[in-house]
């Protein structure tokens, strides 16, 4: 592996030797776990193993789940009754199951965040940063058709409208949804193709996943100054890094612990608290819900989807512009889908030379504004569509494309950075030095 | 574009614009005032009261089970720990209590302790399996979930607070007569008061005023919804305790293993 300088995996033994020169396989491990890791990282580095985790629990509770689970339109909501009663453990694997997918949602967003708070999706990272976003693509499509799966009556009505998004698509809209749905309407088609891809996806996720880790393991990680390690020689190197087995590994882990003490209490004293109760209703084509919501991690893009609506002067210019064929159902699905691209190629729209915002102020003000508007919307998506609830996600829609459209390309110019650190070891030992004086005064 | 596709999707359009405007009603919860009634279950601690569950087992078999079933409820699990906690013996003589329509006899016989209680459709009444979960009590403040996150969902409250809910006004719109109830989200219910007070005669002598019993059937189906509560909290409880140890512990090695490190940079 190209990239910061170590020492690599010699094979010791006489067996070693014949694996390595058949299957160099406890080499590649090696490198992989003793990658040589900045010292400087801070605690929001951790989602990234946060982020493992919850994949592994998914696929093995699902796996499991699978075994007892019907999809069929008129056994699914009575066969996970069955998991929930009479399957042994059971229960808790549900739970474990269904809060597994917020906690992901949860490391997942904050993994995001992090990345644009320190630049880590700037050069030369893109293809880390793309690949991360094709992962969160998969896992919301993932989480999408799992809540599907248990048949309630949120399950059918959102399957129904986000399906519909699909309809919006000027020209092959209507085959694109007939396709995706198996037929005219949600029905056991959609539930058997949705059980399927809710199986299939997390492989795919699990894949992407490594070539996420091996991008990164070549350009080496991202650190909080935003400066990089310094690979003119092995000893320069290890002044900037420590390896990642036992350090990070172990720093990890013991986030991953704090977290389930909260996770586990949830699971096991309020498992239903992020679900809605009218998925406990089965799911009746004929009575619709009275309030269609989603699960909360889709809020944010949810309320820019229905930001967009016909009296807007913006969707008027390109409904008139494009004739009509961009209405305002299918704009509401391009900016919703939009707002991800636009998080998807920040690499290009950031101008600034200054990787971290830690030496950037005005760009620190901006991305707290941007992480209020993200609750904000989460906040909106939830709350009905009429005012002030319609005008606020519109202006806060407006931030979220603002913020990558407009003040990421000027910022660079606009801006002045103060100054980095010169190196990783330089930052360290600044932050070292102050916390183990304080004290001695 | 054709016509076809456009009248569909102002159709979709329209019938979606109308599901987000009935949404400002359901979201708010408007006139509707569910009591926050102090269940023996609630909280990370609480656990079910067996003398309530079984009281509110003789409520739901002498008066609920008229026109609501509860079919995704074994019978047998009247005998579960953690639950209603009867013998087996018990069970099976109250199996009998109910006929279901077995397809391989073709006929209706006396159910057995592995049946389900039995599905009932004629009445229209919804089958209440799943009721205390199905239903929140409690909503906002202005969409944030607080209320839930502090009192919970609600469910049982909910239940309780709805059949102690009947103001004793009723009115007729086009044939069917409603009851209003003031926990009833727009107040105006289709079920007539199923419980007065003084309603059953509970075994273990405890009052059967109208709060008690509506509380105590409540309680019966928070049970008959989350039928492993107690097993659950019980997990809970052991992998929180389990954890903040195993938190400590790592605290601690995570702290040694980065000393020289940091002290060299110090």
């Amino acid at each position: 592996m190209a990239g910061i300088p170590h020492d690599h995996y010699e094979p010791g033994s006489k067996g070693e030797k014949w694996l390595h020169s058949r299957l160099p396989i406890v080499g590649l491990l090696y490198d992989t776990i003793m990658l040589p890791t900045p010292k400087n990282l801070n605690w929001m580095w951790i989602w990234g193993a946060v982020l493992t985790f919850c994949l592994a629990l998914q696929i093995i509770t699902g796996i499991v789940l699978a075994m007892h689970y019907t999809p069929h339109v008129d056994e699914a909501f009575a066969s996970v009754e069955h998991i929930m009663r009479n399957v042994n453990g059971g229960h808790m694997l549900r739970y474990l199951h269904a809060n597994g997918a917020s906690l992901f949602f949860i490391a997942v967003y904050a993994h995001i965040f992090r990345g644009l708070y320190y630049g880590s999706y700037k050069a030369p990272r893109e293809v880390t940063w793309i690949i991360g976003m094709l992962i969160y693509l998969l896992m919301m499509a993932t989480a999408f058709m799992g809540y599907v799966l248990p048949w309630g009556q949120m399950s059918f009505w959102g399957a129904t409208v986000i399906t519909g998004l699909f309809g919006a698509i000027p020209f092959i809209g209507d085959a694109l949804q007939t396709l995706l749905l198996g037929g005219p309407a949600v029905d056991n088609a959609t539930l058997n193709r949705f059980f399927s891809l809710h199986y299939l996806f997390p492989f795919l996720i699990a894949g992407l996943v490594i070539v996420h880790i091996w991008a990164f393991h070549t350009t080496g990680n991202n650190n909080p100054t935003g400066v990089e390690v310094r690979r003119g020689s092995k000893e320069e190197a290890e002044k900037d890094t420590v390896p990642f087995w036992p350090y990070y590994i172990i720093k990890d882990v013991f986030a991953l612990s704090v977290i389930m003490v909260i996770f586990f209490a949830i699971v096991g004293f309020m498992p239903n608290y992020l679900g809605h109760p009218d998925n406990y209703i089965e799911a009746n084509p004929l009575a619709t819900p009275a309030h269609i919501v989603p699960e909360w991690y889709f809020l944010p893009f949810y309320a820019i989807l229905r930001a967009f609506t016909a009296d807007v002067w913006v969707v008027q210019i390109v409904s008139f512009l494009t004739g009509g064929i961009i209405d305002a159902k299918f704009f509401g699905v391009l900016a919703m889908f939009g707002a991800i691209l636009v998080m998807a190629v920040a690499p290009w729209l950031d101008t600034s030379s200054v990787r971290s915002a830690r030496y950037r102020p005005m760009l620190k003000l901006w991305f707290a504004i941007l992480v209020i508007d993200f609750f904000l919307l989460m906040w909106l998506g939830a709350m009905p569509a009429e005012e002030p609830y319609a005008s606020l996600s519109l202006i806060a829609s407006a931030y979220w494309f603002g913020y990558f459209l407009v003040i990421l390309p000027l910022l660079g110019v606009l801006e002045k950075p103060t100054v980095q650190p010169k190196t990783i070891e330089d930052d360290f030992n600044n932050k070292n030095a102050k916390s183990v004086e304080m004290p001695a005064e | 574009m054709n016509i076809k596709f456009l009248n569909r999707s102002l159709l979709k359009f329209s019938a979606a614009c109308a599901l987000v405007a009935n949404s400002a009603f359901a979201a708010g919860g408007g006139d509707q005032y569910v009591k926050d009634f102090d269940f023996s279950f609630e909280g990370p601690l609480g656990s079910f009261d067996q003398n309530q569950l079984q009281r509110g087992l003789k409520v739901y078999t002498e008066i609920c089970s008229a026109c609501h079933g509860l079919k995704y409820v074994p019978i047998r699990t009247l005998a579960d720990e953690g639950g209603l906690g009867y013998s087996e013996e018990q069970v099976r003589a109250y199996a009998e209590n109910y006929e279901i329509f077995d397809a391989e006899l073709d006929d209706y016989r006396p159910a057995r302790p592995t049946d389900h209680f039995p599905e009932i459709v004629d009445a229209g009444a919804p089958d209440l399996s799943l009721m205390a979960k199905a239903r929140a009590g409690f909503h906002g403040p202005m969409g944030t979930g607080i209320n839930q996150f502090v009192k919970g969902m609600g469910g049982a409250e909910y239940i309780a607070s709805l059949l102690a809910g009947y103001t004793g006004e009723e009115k007729e719109e086009f044939g069917t007569v409603f009851y209003e109830n003031t926990a009833y989200p727009g107040r105006w219910i289709a079920m007539a008061p199923p419980l007065y007070g003084e309603d059953v005669d509970f075994d273990d002598g405890h009052s059967n005023e109208l709060k008690y019993e509506a509380m105590d059937v409540a309680a019966f189906l928070t049970w008959a919804a989350e039928p492993k509560m107690m097993a659950r909290k019980h997990v809970g409880f052991r992998a929180v305790l389990f954890l903040i140890l195993l938190s400590a512990l790592l605290y601690a090695t995570n702290k040694t293993l980065w000393a020289p490190i940091k002290k060299r940079a110090a």
